[in-house]
């Protein structure tokens, strides 16, 4: 566990080259490897570092900024409870209560199975879908205690059609060598070659 | 440029301040004698807001508004008020929110009473806190490396040390981490904060979140005493030496613009630990009974009193002299001492004993002719922006801390082109402009190919393992920029490697000196990087064959000074080389070691251990009894630094005072005083009754440096630079010739690391610890062939020797060639090298 496997290694390289800072891909290769293993394991956090040329307490610094990158194992599903004002007014205090009773887990924790990551979230901008929640990023809206029943089934039985968490989309962008950044030391190359044979650059 | 482009004018607090374009306000008012609190700000390095303890009322012509003063550049017509009730309040409130989580632990804090968070809390912020909820807790003190501890609930979160790690070490292996009320300061797990400035960061802190193991609960701010003085390197780094009880405890930077910006290498700050060690010679010994008694055949070293010392040591060297003359006397060392120390020792073999073999440097260094005779650069000047500085010599990372953080600005903020001339990548490698990673003993090649624009490529598209298109590049660079400065740093790259090379290299740097000087242009000036403190100094004061103080030769300078010395050495004597093979022949009765342990340091063990054995009297003053001063048959025990008072000579020639703090343990003296007794006891009486007579004396005699007197040197804030020298470059007669590396063998380079077997590191407890083990590093390409694994145990073959050590990847090192270092604790690898030719080729066979 733990580094970047080959293919996605093959892919970082492909991520990396789409910046003309190798350092830009730092976020975007966070997110792989949070693909690969359900969360950013410190290993790969190193690899990371090696990879984009920046030591791993300076990949350690972004990593723990940022909520969605998760750096302990999580379940395959992250289901986030809203408890912003609008959904805390139309019961989901009750529905996080719910919840943590019937999943077993305080919001945070991950249930036995390591299916589901229960959390109680800060608004997440969906106020007249009130109560909400995400799984795995994806909105549920309007959740009652049944509708959470049946999710938690769906999602326990793998037919409720969740990426596992990590996964960020379902295909792939791929850029094509000839378009990429031409990745080098950041200040010595001009301009990538590409935009040099991009006949619509050439300033007229 | 008219006048309202070079100043600005701004008002502050009434006054009004004439400011540079660009400059912060906060920096402009402090020069203007206000000073702003604050907290994040350190005029060495970026701003960065963090704080927003110096928000001032700044009004720039839309009324007062609150503005952090360190992130405002000046602009004309601009009113600042620090003392308005808005800026009073804003000041409270900021301190009310960093002391929210701030722990209340004061008075178990080694910041306290330095402390500028509880500085400024007592100047302007609340008497009282409103806060009664719970402070946010981590654990207590954990360690970021082997010398600093980190206290996380004390931060401030002000991004000094990050940003110290980060801009000027290039070690940014201390980051924020988390985010909100958890932001922290923290490494990677289980890897350090291995940086060799990390001392750094607790002078910085602006409260107790950092603190040195060494220094932890050792002393409290009030007791400690200090004198401001020169830390002995070759950079001549200003310090502040605190010391309570009588013993030295720390050591602060000084921001010196010309020298060390504040920033001192942890080796440098944490050696006091050495100088407090029970180790330390206390009392003058000779050889004697098992039951203590003096007897000169005796077989163990026993106290006795500086009376019986002296004269048994003036009583050898009348008798050698008398036997076979001056030149049976030798002096070894001294690079160690103050040049005042020097001064004297120098004039005692001299112009009393009458030897001219006299070596500060333990062959490891560069001819003393050659350094004198060079243009020398200073600092400031090398780092001019827009200039280049070309590094052939040793890593300054490994072995002048100080000097790679001011290159590393130099390079990083302010343009400067380096070119890099190494035999293998250094520190700098990843900020050079140009890396020229020639193959070991080929540096002149290179050289000459470099500035005459020559470039004739063998079969191989190369020279001296340089690609000849990396050349042509890094040739037109230097074209390119040759109406700016252009500073060489010149050193012993290799230790593997003879110094001629070195020396032909310059000389082909000088003629583009010439030409560039013909030109009206800046020209070549040289930094010369030597080993060891004060070894410019010592040159400087004739400890070197051939050469008397003040930068003069003895052929040139010998009658003028015999005026005022009585005599000067008949003819010239050898370096350190030639005297110890003297002694190996038995030509040398007294040999005098001064701070200097040929055993553990000359590049030749063999020779150094027949040559001791064959002297007659070996005389050592030292501050410890290291492994040549035990074989010594008089042992003086020497002051060190911070207990004796002189002047320093940094690479640039610049001059400093060292000044005393505490008493030297036991009986020991300084060694100028030393050296005048002996001499007295020669019937030579100098009359100085203290080293500031001594610099009168140096000032009288030393052509270079007529004009340095203690009292235009304390004038200057950073001291003055000896610049004058009337020894003239004389490039060597004939190239060496560089025999070809055969196919199964790899070049060997050796090189000084930061921490290693040095008298020194060994001493202080907190270092001791740091030094690697042994270890072969070869490139990855030469390591496929050899085929075993990373750390596997190789045999290391030379045909001097043989030993075995793990074998490491290192990309830094150039196919064909393999590394190790110079001095480590656990292997002794000099029996590896062959000093006697220009390089030494390694084999690598598995076991």
């Amino acid at each position: 566990m733990a580094r970047l496997n080959p293919a996605n290694l093959t892919v970082a390289q492909e991520i990396i080259g789409r910046y003309p800072v190798t350092r830009s891909a730092l976020i975007p290769l966070l997110h792989l490897a949070q693909e690969q293993d359900g969360y950013v394991t410190e290993d790969a956090m190193a690899h990371i570092a090696e990879l984009v040329g920046v030591t791993p307490a300076e990949v350690m610094g972004t990593c723990s900024f940022y909520e969605m990158l998760k750096r302990e194992p999580v379940g395959d599903y992250m289901v986030n409870i809203c408890n912003g004002i609008s959904c805390h007014l139309l019961g989901s205090s009750e529905l996080i209560h719910y919840a943590e009773t019937t999943l077993g887990v305080r919001p945070g924790g991950t249930t036995d199975d390591g299916k589901i990551t229960l959390e109680a979230v800060e608004c997440i901008a969906a106020c007249t879908e009130a109560p909400c929640l995400q799984v795995n990023y994806r909105y549920r809206n309007l959740v009652t205690t049944e509708d959470f029943d049946q999710l938690v089934g769906e999602l326990r039985a793998g037919t409720a059609g969740f990426a596992p968490h990590g996964k960020l989309a379902k295909v792939r962008q791929h850029v094509g060598e000839d378009r990429w950044a031409g990745v080098s030391h950041p200040d010595g190359q001009g301009e990538p070659a590409w935009m040099a044979r991009n006949p619509s650059d050439n300033g007229d | 440029m008219s006048e309202a482009e070079t100043v600005v004018n701004i008002t502050v607090n009434g006054q009004p301040v004439e400011a540079s374009p660009g400059e912060w306000v906060i920096a402009a008012a402090e020069r203007a004698g206000v000073y702003i609190p604050h907290f994040c700000y350190h005029p060495r390095m970026s701003s960065v807001g963090m704080c927003r303890m110096c928000i001032v009322d700044i009004d720039t012509g839309r009324g007062p508004a609150l503005q952090p003063s360190c992130m405002v550049a000046v602009s004309e017509g601009m009113v600042v008020d620090t003392t308005s009730d808005q800026t009073r309040k804003a000041q409270d409130g900021v301190l009310e929110f960093l002391l929210l989580n701030h722990p209340l632990d004061c008075p178990v804090c080694d910041k306290g009473g330095e402390c500028p968070l509880q500085d400024q809390t007592m100047a302007y912020g609340p008497g009282e806190s409103r806060f009664v909820e719970e402070k946010r807790h981590f654990e207590k003190p954990i360690p970021v490396n082997d010398l600093v501890y980190l206290d996380r609930e004390r931060c401030i979160l002000c991004d000094r040390c990050t940003r110290f790690a980060d801009e000027v070490a290039g070690d940014p292996l201390i980051t924020f981490q988390d985010r909100g009320d958890q932001t922290q300061v923290n490494t990677f797990p289980d890897l350090p904060f291995s940086s060799y400035f990390s001392g750094n960061t607790v002078q910085i802190c602006p409260v107790g979140a950092l603190t040195a193991v060494p220094y932890r609960f050792k002393a409290r701010p009030w007791d400690l005493t200090e004198v401001e003085s020169t830390y002995p390197n070759p950079m001549g780094d200003r310090v502040v030496v605190q010391a309570s009880r009588d013993q030295v405890l720390r050591y602060q930077g000084v921001d010196s613009d010309a020298v060390n910006w504040g920033w001192l290498a942890d080796k440098d700050r944490f050696a006091f630990e050495a100088l407090a060690s029970d180790l330390r010679l206390r009392s003058p010994l000779v050889r004697g009974t098992p039951l203590g008694q003096p007897d000169p055949g005796g077989s163990e070293l026993v106290e006795a009193s500086w009376h019986q010392a002296l004269a048994l040591a003036a009583d050898a060297i009348r008798v050698a002299v008398d036997n076979k003359g001056p030149q049976s006397v030798a002096v070894l060392g001294g690079a160690r001492l103050t040049n005042e120390d020097q001064y004297v020792w120098a004039r005692l073999a001299k112009g009393v004993i009458g030897t001219d073999h006299v070596d500060a440097q333990l062959d490891d260094g560069l001819p003393a002719d050659a350094v004198l005779s060079l243009p020398r650069a200073t600092i400031n000047g090398a780092c001019t922006p827009g200039g280049t500085v070309i590094l052939m010599g040793p890593d300054p990372k490994e072995q002048q801390g100080t000097l790679y953080l001011r290159l590393r600005h130099a390079v990083v903020s302010d343009g400067v082109q380096l070119i890099e001339l190494t035999p293998r990548a250094t520190g700098l490698s990843h900020l050079a402009a140009h890396r020229l990673h020639h193959r070991p003993g080929e540096v002149a090649a290179v050289a000459a190919a470099l500035v005459g624009g020559d470039i004739d490529p063998g079969p191989d598209g190369e020279i001296g393992g340089v690609s000849a298109v990396a050349l042509a590049a890094a040739a037109a660079a230097l074209a390119d920029r040759a109406d700016q400065p252009i500073t060489v740093i010149l050193g012993r790259t290799s230790l593997a490697e003879a110094a001629g090379p070195t020396v032909e290299a310059a000389a082909e740097l000088m003629k583009l000196a010439k030409l560039l000087a013909a030109g009206g242009r800046p020209g070549i000036a040289f930094l010369p990087a030597l080993h060891r403190g004060n070894v410019l100094g010592a040159l400087d004061m004739g400890m070197a064959p051939g050469l008397l103080p003040g930068r003069v030769t003895l052929a040139d300078g010998g009658a003028a000074l015999a005026e005022s010395w009585g005599s000067v050495p008949a003819s010239s004597g050898a370096g350190a080389r030639g005297i110890l093979k003297a002694a190996v022949d038995g030509n040398i009765d007294v040999l005098i070691l001064l701070g200097a342990d040929p055993l553990g340091d000359f590049p030749d063990r063999k020779v150094a251990e027949l040559a001791l054995q064959n002297v007659g009297t070996v005389i050592a003053s030292d501050l410890f009894l290291h492994s040549s001063a035990a074989q010594a048959d008089i042992v003086f025990p020497a002051a060190g630094f911070g207990e004796r008072r002189g002047t320093h000579t940094n690479m640039e020639g610049r001059i400093t005072r060292e000044r005393q703090v505490v008493t030297s343990p036991g009986t020991a003296r300084p060694d100028w005083g030393i050296a005048s007794e002996l001499a007295r006891l020669l019937d030579a009486e100098f009359g100085f009754a203290s080293s500031e007579e001594v610099w009168e004396e140096i000032v009288q005699v030393a052509p270079s440096h007529r004009n340095l007197s203690l009292d235009a040197i304390d004038a200057e804030t950073d001291g003055l630079v000896a610049a004058d020298s009337s020894i003239v470059f004389s490039p060597p007669d004939s190239a060496t010739l560089v025999p070809h590396v055969d196919a199964y063998s790899l070049r060997l380079v050796s090189s000084r690391r930061m921490y290693d077997r040095g008298t020194l590191v060994r001493h202080a407890p907190s270092l001791a610890g740091l030094a690697n083990a042994a270890a072969l590093a070869v490139n990855p390409y030469d390591f496929q062939r050899v085929g075993v694994d990373p750390g596997t145990e190789v045999q290391v073959i030379s045909h001097v020797g043989e030993m075995s050590m793990p074998i490491v990847v290192d990309p830094g090192v150039p196919r064909g060639t393999a590394v190790f270092g110079y001095s480590y604790p656990d292997l002794d690898v000099r029996d590896l090298i062959d000093p006697a030719s220009v390089v030494t080729d390694v084999r690598i066979q598995t076991r």
